[in-house]
């Protein structure tokens, strides 16, 4: 069994924990664990999908899996219904509407603020019911601005890579715009660089143009915690360093409703087996073992993560009803939307990042997202429309 | 009289600003060194407030050693240094051995073919590893094995998650071949005859009169092979996927999840830096030496 988990030691507990238990629970099988460091998994699962050398069990970042499930590296899960029904839907992995990956926790983004720093520039505090609007958040950002803050909003922009697509797809898929065209997979024409994706670069660039944002760091949420900005759009995984610095001032803000209302990227690791693997069986009974409660809650609450299961979630420390971080729970379940599905998603990502960041420059936005659907539809091309 | 007076005090007055050049100029190549293993005593969130003044180069704050105890917690640095430490050796010293070997009968033998073998070498160069990685996963992965299973010795293929894929493929090297061959022409061939002449063959040759004759040349390809071989990461990383073979470059991967953890990894790179440094000041001179003599440049 191989996991991303190589330098993170309160996952790596759990997962021991729970290997042990599932080896002492019964004596057919017995699982080994081998960590990697996440920045060189990818590179190892292919090389060793090449020398057809995977383990039986696997974890991937969800938008990857369509990817390895195309290219013959994942088989279908083969879970029981009940227990895939009973999992959050963003950490089910379908491609091409069956199985092949399913995950312990889900993530979500949020923007950080202070209760005081709204309160005292009259700000209205947005819930998940009623978030902001574009243009109550451009005139609170503009009122944050006045009141002292060089840049008021840390959108993350120093970040590289997957960061990208997951934090500012959903802003662009809330104003109208995709990824890729989802119906058929087999274009991005209309959707990346249609009017709602230019409405949303627009922004996005001029948000970089009047100093609301910008990409000087570091990463992380180090500038809120200092209170160099007053708001930070990031992660639940950096939740609990801002609840130790912050306190009870600390506010989990919805995102902005763009227009057609608030998304956020849903899908992070999920689990799959491997085409070639010759102990399906037991690798299918460890990961029905691997998704009782208790892990989930186990390996949320070490990760501070969001479990996958409302019993896991109910236990939790972090995201029982009453906890603090609760509200990246809701956030998840009524505002995630996925990535889209599908093998191309590796390039659609990169396409996406590149353009983003020449527009976040100062680049052309029309002609900028024009390109960057010119890349994904060659790739699409390139591949026979991968199977769609 | 009064000349020269005034020479001495223009000389002395030269070399003083010589110097304070110098001592600029080796401020300034420090400073990244000084603001790693300073930011190794501190918290992460002090070394990036701290970032951007002069406090990012002066142990100044919350100073402790913490990252580096934090660092055994998330790394078996020990086991990393260790197989690091296997890898460099054997390909530095076998290196040393087959590509001098390479280069002296490129340079001193006469045999048909050699412009063209030498060329072949040259040419080798300018192919980055890059482009050749996945072509020599799928070889090594084809390659014959001895292996030891319940007592026996059986055979095997493939060579993923063994030393002999982090150190086989990187012995021999065109560059250090052709440095070796243009440093070996440096010697008199009249050397060569009178040895022979005496009854020596061309291994004696290489063994008593190139190799000792040669010692900045072997400096150079020793400093030159060993910090490539120090800093492997994107093969390992292809190659071995058991952690306990792991080299330290793979290993600083480890500190970069959700949150980097900044001081840890500078308390890493303050200790995977220190091999590095003490084999550079170790073998300096010569280095130097042989730069100036071979005209290589870095």
């Amino acid at each position: 069994m191989w996991t991303h988990s190589a330098g993170n030691p309160g996952e790596i507990a759990v997962y021991e924990q729970l290997i042990s238990d599932f080896n002492a629970s019964q004596t057919r099988y017995e699982v080994v664990q081998e960590d990697f460091p996440q920045g060189s998994y990818n590179e190892a699962v292919t090389t060793a999908a090449a020398a057809r050398k995977l383990p039986c069990l696997l974890d991937m970042d969800g938008p990857v899996m369509p990817n390895w499930a195309w290219a013959g590296y994942l088989q279908p899960l083969g879970l029981p219904d009940d227990l895939v029904n009973s999992l959050l839907p963003t950490t089910v992995g379908r491609y091409k509407a069956t199985v092949y990956s399913a995950g312990y926790w889900e993530a979500a983004l949020a923007i950080f603020a202070r209760k005081s720093v709204l309160d005292k520039n009259n700000i209205r505090i947005p819930t998940v019911d009623r978030p902001w609007t574009l243009d109550e958040f451009d005139a609170a950002v503009a009122t944050l601005k006045a009141s002292g803050y060089r840049t008021p909003l840390d959108l993350g922009a120093a970040d590289k890579g997957e960061w990208w697509s997951y934090a500012y797809s959903p802003m662009l898929q809330s104003t109208g715009g995709d990824l890729v065209d989802r119906a058929s997979m087999k274009t991005a024409e209309g959707a990346l660089n249609g009017p709602d994706a230019v409405k949303f670069f627009t922004w996005f660039q001029q948000a970089f143009e009047k100093g609301w944002a910008d990409n000087a760091g570091p990463i992380g949420n180090q500038r809120f915690i200092d209170d160099a900005v007053a708001l930070s759009y990031t992660g639940v995984w950096n939740a609990k360093a801002a609840l130790d610095s912050v306190g009870d001032d600390l506010l989990i803000l919805p995102p902005v409703d763009f227009g057609k209302g608030p998304k956020i990227g849903g899908g992070s690791w999920q689990w799959g087996i491997s085409a070639g693997c010759k102990n399906v069986d037991g690798a299918r009974e460890y990961l029905e073992f691997s998704f009782q409660d208790k892990y989930l809650t186990a390996f949320a609450d070490s990760q501070v993560v969001i479990p996958s299961t409302a019993a896991a979630a109910k236990a939790s420390k972090y995201f029982s009803d009453n906890a603090d971080l609760r509200e990246f729970a809701v956030l998840s379940q009524k505002f995630a939307l996925a990535r889209p599905a599908t093998p191309g998603y590796p390039v659609i990502s990169s396409s996406f990042e590149k353009a983003a960041k020449d527009i976040m420059s100062g680049a052309e936005v029309k002609s900028t997202l024009d390109a960057a659907v010119r890349a994904i539809d060659a790739d699409i091309a390139s591949q026979n429309g991968y199977g769609f | 009289m009064a000349v020269q007076k005034g020479e001495r005090v223009l000389s002395r007055r030269r070399r003083l600003w010589i110097y304070l050049a110098m001592t600029g100029l080796a401020v300034f190549f420090l400073f990244p060194l000084v603001f790693m293993f300073v930011s190794s005593l501190k918290p992460d969130g002090q070394i990036l407030s701290d970032v951007g003044g002069w406090r990012a180069f002066l142990p100044v704050g919350d100073i402790s050693v913490d990252n580096y105890s934090g660092v055994f917690d998330r790394v078996p640095v020990g086991r990393f240094l260790l197989n690091s430490v296997i890898v460099t050796t054997v390909v530095v010293v076998a290196g040393l051995v087959v590509n001098s070997m390479a280069g002296f009968a490129l340079s001193r033998m006469r045999w048909t073919g050699r412009g063209v073998v030498l060329g072949v070498v040259i040419a080798t160069l300018i192919v980055p590893f890059e482009t050749i990685a996945v072509p020599m996963v799928y070889w090594v992965t084809q390659l014959p094995t001895l292996v030891f299973e319940n007592g026996w010795i059986a055979y095997d293929f493939g060579w993923l998650d063994t030393y002999e894929v982090q150190i086989i493929p990187f012995i021999a090297n065109g560059f250090s071949v052709f440095l070796f061959a243009q440093y070996f022409k440096t010697i008199p061939t009249a050397i060569d005859e009178a040895a022979r002449i005496d009854g020596a063959g061309w291994f004696t040759i290489y063994r008593r009169i190139a190799v000792p004759l040669s010692g900045p040349a072997f400096a150079t390809v020793a400093i030159l092979t060993f910090l490539p071989a120090w800093n492997q990461y994107l093969w390992p990383s292809m190659v071995v996927q058991d952690e306990d073979l792991r080299p330290v470059m793979v290993g600083m991967q480890y500190f970069f999840q959700e949150n980097t953890a900044w001081g840890e990894v500078m308390a890493y790179t303050s200790m995977i830096t220190l091999p590095v440094l003490v084999v550079f000041l170790a073998f300096q001179r010569a280095f130097v030496s042989s730069v100036a003599a071979s005209g290589v440049k870095g």
